[in-house]
């Protein structure tokens, strides 16, 4: 009796390779390059001086408890506001739901310095309202610098992400669980608590994982807005590029510590994910209440107030990119000038990267997502999970040492490509494809596989089948999760800060340019067309996706 | 054209885990023939394997003389109906039906004949220009029904197609199957875990239990002389009794506590003194009110269901025991009352002890007839 229990190699099997040596290549080998800078002096030999020195001193070491606190203080932040306004959203008829919904959003995707450097310009140093309570009211609202803006800005930009995971927690929680409390006397407050919190607990710790990750791996607000307050992300970046031009071996080393605490969180995610995961799915969802009284304009003032305050940085930025500047004061009266200096600062050939860049590396990571997404749901095996993982990987890594690494690996022969758009088209796929495959896996998983079964008994190929039936099916999935792959890809500062140059600047970059040499008017009209692109693809995105019940 | 399918020790596992582990088995051609079992017997598996679907660890399969171990699935030209029926949602009712028809490279005119022609057969033709989603389950059947058998294939396979529906549905769509097989003509293998399904549409059932097959035979053979107790039980139901057989003056008896009855339908190389296991169905359990002839019992409780009555009764060992009386216009028998069973001879099913065989004449079992024909 012949037993196999092998299977054929097929088209898979070439894939597989493929995407193997993709991520050994593009990933592992510039990672692996990181850690042998970091523990290889110039001179050729091998050391720990920069980890001893990185621990030694405290002016590094806490640089990482900063981040630890300041992500913590975030992520609870973040849940604190998103909670309840999820909750009143999802269980009362709020007038004008939808609006509050797509503004959270796009406060949740904007670039990642636009929250900071708008919140200065009202609450800084020569900030609108400080100077006018200043001035009229002679109060002091004091620094927004440091822990207290970083925790301003990300919790405004972050909570929507809370809000998104809570109300799919929310809307599958079953009318009868709420009844059946009811019934044993627990109702109100104590029925929130107990019953509503306690059936989305595993939402509420995915939801925080996640904030805690995008606010410790976060670049921008910290570097523009963070100034004593140093975080690890601005550290690395900082070593890197540092005024004294730079130690690369420590910037190496920070990398190496940032990769293993991010990968530390990673693996504690996935670990709390499958340990507190149980589906709950309602069969009679919970009937919206008409908001009554006092409470209910409590509540209406709650969210509108919440949305108004997150989106006001966003606003505010376009109201300045029509105001008269000169560096760095606003003048009196509007005009265009900031839009026609723009145009003279690389504008055209800003957007014209970003799109160049975004449309490749968004067809790119399309094409890949789709084909993970295939061998993760349909050829399990410890392959497709190593690729998995391997693809997941950048999604909590510092941009910027993932930008670090690239460098140290093809910075010189036999592949240069430093200073090519090659490099920023590959940061930006390793960095940004995870949205998508998470998308494509999610959809996949939902499509039994007896349709492609169905298929291929009908005389179809294992290809026909994929591109005519399985692709197809996936497609919203996919759709969805390339734009906001798209969106990241747009707004990407912290690798791109790393690679970039003249030729290849982006949209983002010249913002950031603009902004860090003190030129507001121009930083704010790149903000501003940044900040219409990215609206605009989340407009389209929610227009496509129909649903609610995104992933972000 | 239609295949008769020889499966010769097929042999399944998954890692480890062996599910199938020497199975035999001759489906005839053009024959409704159903796999029926609890979950997890190994029908599905059976099925997909023949499908292609699930490699095959052992064994060889046929299509008539043809070997498919090794043939793809969609060149075994076989039509697959599944549980959640797999329409492709993103193709209209007439492009699901045409799918495998044009995958065989048919003229487009041929395939618009050959669709109108199947749709029509399935009474869907109305529906044609829509998506499926907006069908309901059974029209969606219909369609997975058409589409299986449009490309002519040799044999029609059906994974569990109607647990997805409801109960009424289920009845109704059961005689649509039945009769679109015997019009087409097809060899068809069905997999059902509900009895009624499997009786109600077959020609020859299996009865499957832990990746073997524990009984081949039309409906009635297995319902009134099933291989073994497994097989008894698991059709329809059945009391459970122990009790003993023995032969007085050449007669043997059945002795259950202290009633007997002589047996005359005993197969000759089981006669001899031994204990047996006894399976009386219900509605083979005649009640008799007061004393006399047969065993002891007392009724606990009775339901009365129109057409028949229930009664609920435990022997003077306490064996608990279930009966079914065609209602009487007279009173319902109290709880309490004491009355005497008596065992209809012709129907009852006697077992070894360890309920592997039957041990009476008249056993139709063709997983049997067909190993001593192949010797």
């Amino acid at each position: 009796m012949v037993v196999k229990t092998r299977k054929k190699p097929d088209v898979w099997t070439t894939v597989s390779g493929f995407f193997l040596l993709f991520f050994a290549l593009f990933l592992l080998y510039p990672l692996f390059g990181i850690l042998k800078e970091s523990i290889i002096n110039p001179g050729g030999e091998f050391t720990i001086s920069e980890f001893t020195k990185f621990f030694s001193q405290p002016y590094y070491s806490k640089t990482i408890l900063n981040s630890f606190k300041v992500s913590i203080a975030i992520t609870a932040a973040t849940l604190l506001i998103g909670i309840p306004f999820s909750y009143f959203y999802t269980f009362y008829r709020l007038k004008g739901a939808k609006t509050l919904f797509v503004v959270s959003i796009l406060c949740c995707m904007s670039a990642p310095f636009i929250g900071a450097y708008s919140w200065i310009l009202l609450l800084g140093r020569s900030g609108v309202i400080t100077q006018f309570l200043k001035n009229s009211l002679g109060i002091n609202i004091g620094s927004i610098y440091g822990f207290g803006g970083i925790l301003l800005v990300q919790a405004l930009k972050l909570f929507p992400l809370v809000f998104v995971y809570m109300n799919g927690a929310f809307k599958n929680i079953d009318n009868s669980l709420l009844e059946a409390s009811a019934n044993m006397g627990c109702t109100g407050v104590k029925r929130f608590f107990r019953i509503i919190l306690g059936l989305s607990m595993p939402t509420i710790l995915a939801a925080a994982l996640v904030v805690f990750m995008r606010a410790f791996a976060d670049f921008g607000t910290p570097l523009l807005i963070g100034e004593g307050y140093r975080t690890f992300p601005v550290e690395i970046y900082n070593q890197y590029l540092g005024e004294g031009g730079g130690n690369h071996n420590f910037a190496a080393a920070i990398s190496v510590i940032a990769i293993f605490v991010t990968a530390l969180v990673f693996f504690l995610q996935k670990y709390a994910t499958s340990k507190f995961n149980f589906s709950i799915n309602a069969l009679h969802p919970v009937e919206k209440k008409e908001p009554a009284g006092v409470i209910g304009v409590l509540m209406h003032v709650y969210c509108y107030l919440l949305a108004a305050v997150a989106f006001l940085p966003q606003l505010y930025i376009i109201y300045l990119s029509f105001r008269n500047s000169n560096q760095g004061v606003f003048l009196e009266g509007y005009s265009l000038a900031s839009y026609e200096m723009a145009v003279k600062k690389l504008l055209g050939r800003s957007v014209k990267n970003t799109i160049v860049m975004g449309i490749g590396s968004l067809a790119i990571i399309i094409v890949f997502a789709i084909l993970i997404a295939y061998l993760v749901v349909r050829r399990a095996s410890f392959v497709s999970n190593t690729i998995d993982t391997m693809s997941m990987l950048p999604y909590i890594m510092p941009g910027s040492v993932i930008g670090i690494a690239l460098v140290i690996a093809f910075g010189k022969k036999p592949l240069a490509l430093t200073g090519t758009m090659i490099i920023m088209i590959l940061a930006l796929v390793i960095r940004r494809m995870p949205y998508t495959i998470r998308s494509a896996t999610a959809t996949l998983m939902q499509i039994p596989m007896s349709i492609e079964e169905a298929s291929i008994s009908l005389g179809a190929s294992k290809m026909k089948t994929f591109s005519r039936i399985t692709v197809p099916m996936m497609s919203s999935g996919i759709i969805s999760g390339a734009i906001l792959s798209w969106v990241s890809i747009v707004t990407e500062l912290s690798s791109a800060i790393i690679l970039y140059n003249n030729r290849n600047i982006t949209l983002t970059m010249s913002a950031y340019v603009a902004i860090s040499r003190g030129n507001y008017g121009l930083a704010a009209a790149f903000s501003a067309v940044l900040t219409v692109l990215t609206s605009v693809s989340l407009l389209i995105y929610l227009a496509v996706s129909k649903s609610e019940d995104i992933q972000l | 054209m239609s295949v008769r399918i020889n499966i010769k020790n097929a042999r399944k596992q998954f890692g480890e885990v062996v599910v199938i582990p020497d199975l035999n088995l001759n489906i005839r051609e053009g024959e409704f023939f159903t796999l029926l079992g609890p979950s997890g017997c190994g029908k599905t598996t059976l099925l997909r394997m023949i499908a292609g679907f699930n490699s095959i660890e052992g064994g060889q399969f046929y299509f008539n003389d043809t070997l498919i171990n090794h043939m793809d699935p969609g060149k075994r030209n076989i039509g697959m109906v599944f549980q959640n029926y797999a329409i492709f949602p993103n193709m209209t009712v007439r492009k699901n039906v045409a799918y495998g028809l044009t995958n065989r490279k048919i003229p487009p005119a041929e395939v618009k004949k050959l669709t109108d022609e199947f749709l029509g057969l399935v009474h869907v033709d109305q529906y044609a220009d829509r998506m499926p989603d907006r069908l309901s389950g059974g029209q969606q059947q219909r369609v997975a029904l058409a589409r299986a058998l449009v490309i002519h294939p040799d044999v029609l396979l059906m994974d569990e197609p109607l647990s997805n529906l409801d109960a009424k549905l289920r009845v109704e769509m059961r005689t649509v199957i039945k009769n679109i097989q015997k019009s087409v003509g097809i060899t068809t293998v069905y997999v059902t875990h509900d009895q009624e399904e499997a009786m109600a549409v077959s020609d020859r059932i299996a009865v499957m239990n832990g990746g073997v097959i524990q009984h081949v035979g039309t409906p009635k053979d297995i319902y009134q002389r099933p291989a073994n107790l497994f097989v008894s039980t698991f059709i329809g139901r059945s009391n459970v009794l122990k009790g003993e057989l023995m032969v007085k003056d050449e007669i043997p008896y059945i002795k259950l506590n202290s009633f007997e009855v002589p047996m005359l339908n005993i197969r000759p190389e089981y006669l001899g003194n031994q204990k047996i296991t006894i399976s009386v169905r219900p509605e083979e359990l005649l009640m008799q009110k007061g004393e006399g002839d047969g065993i002891k019992a007392t009724v606990d409780d009775s339901v009365f269901l129109g057409l028949n009555t229930h009664y609920f009764m435990h022997l003077e060992d306490g064996t608990e025991v279930e009966s079914i009386q065609e209602s009487t216009i007279d009173s319902i028998i109290p709880n309490g009352s004491v009355i005497r069973l008596m065992i209809n001879t012709q129907k009852v099913n006697l077992f070894t002890e360890d309920g592997s065989a039957n041990i009476l004449i008249g056993v139709q079992n063709d997983i049997e007839t067909q190993t001593r024909e192949e010797g």
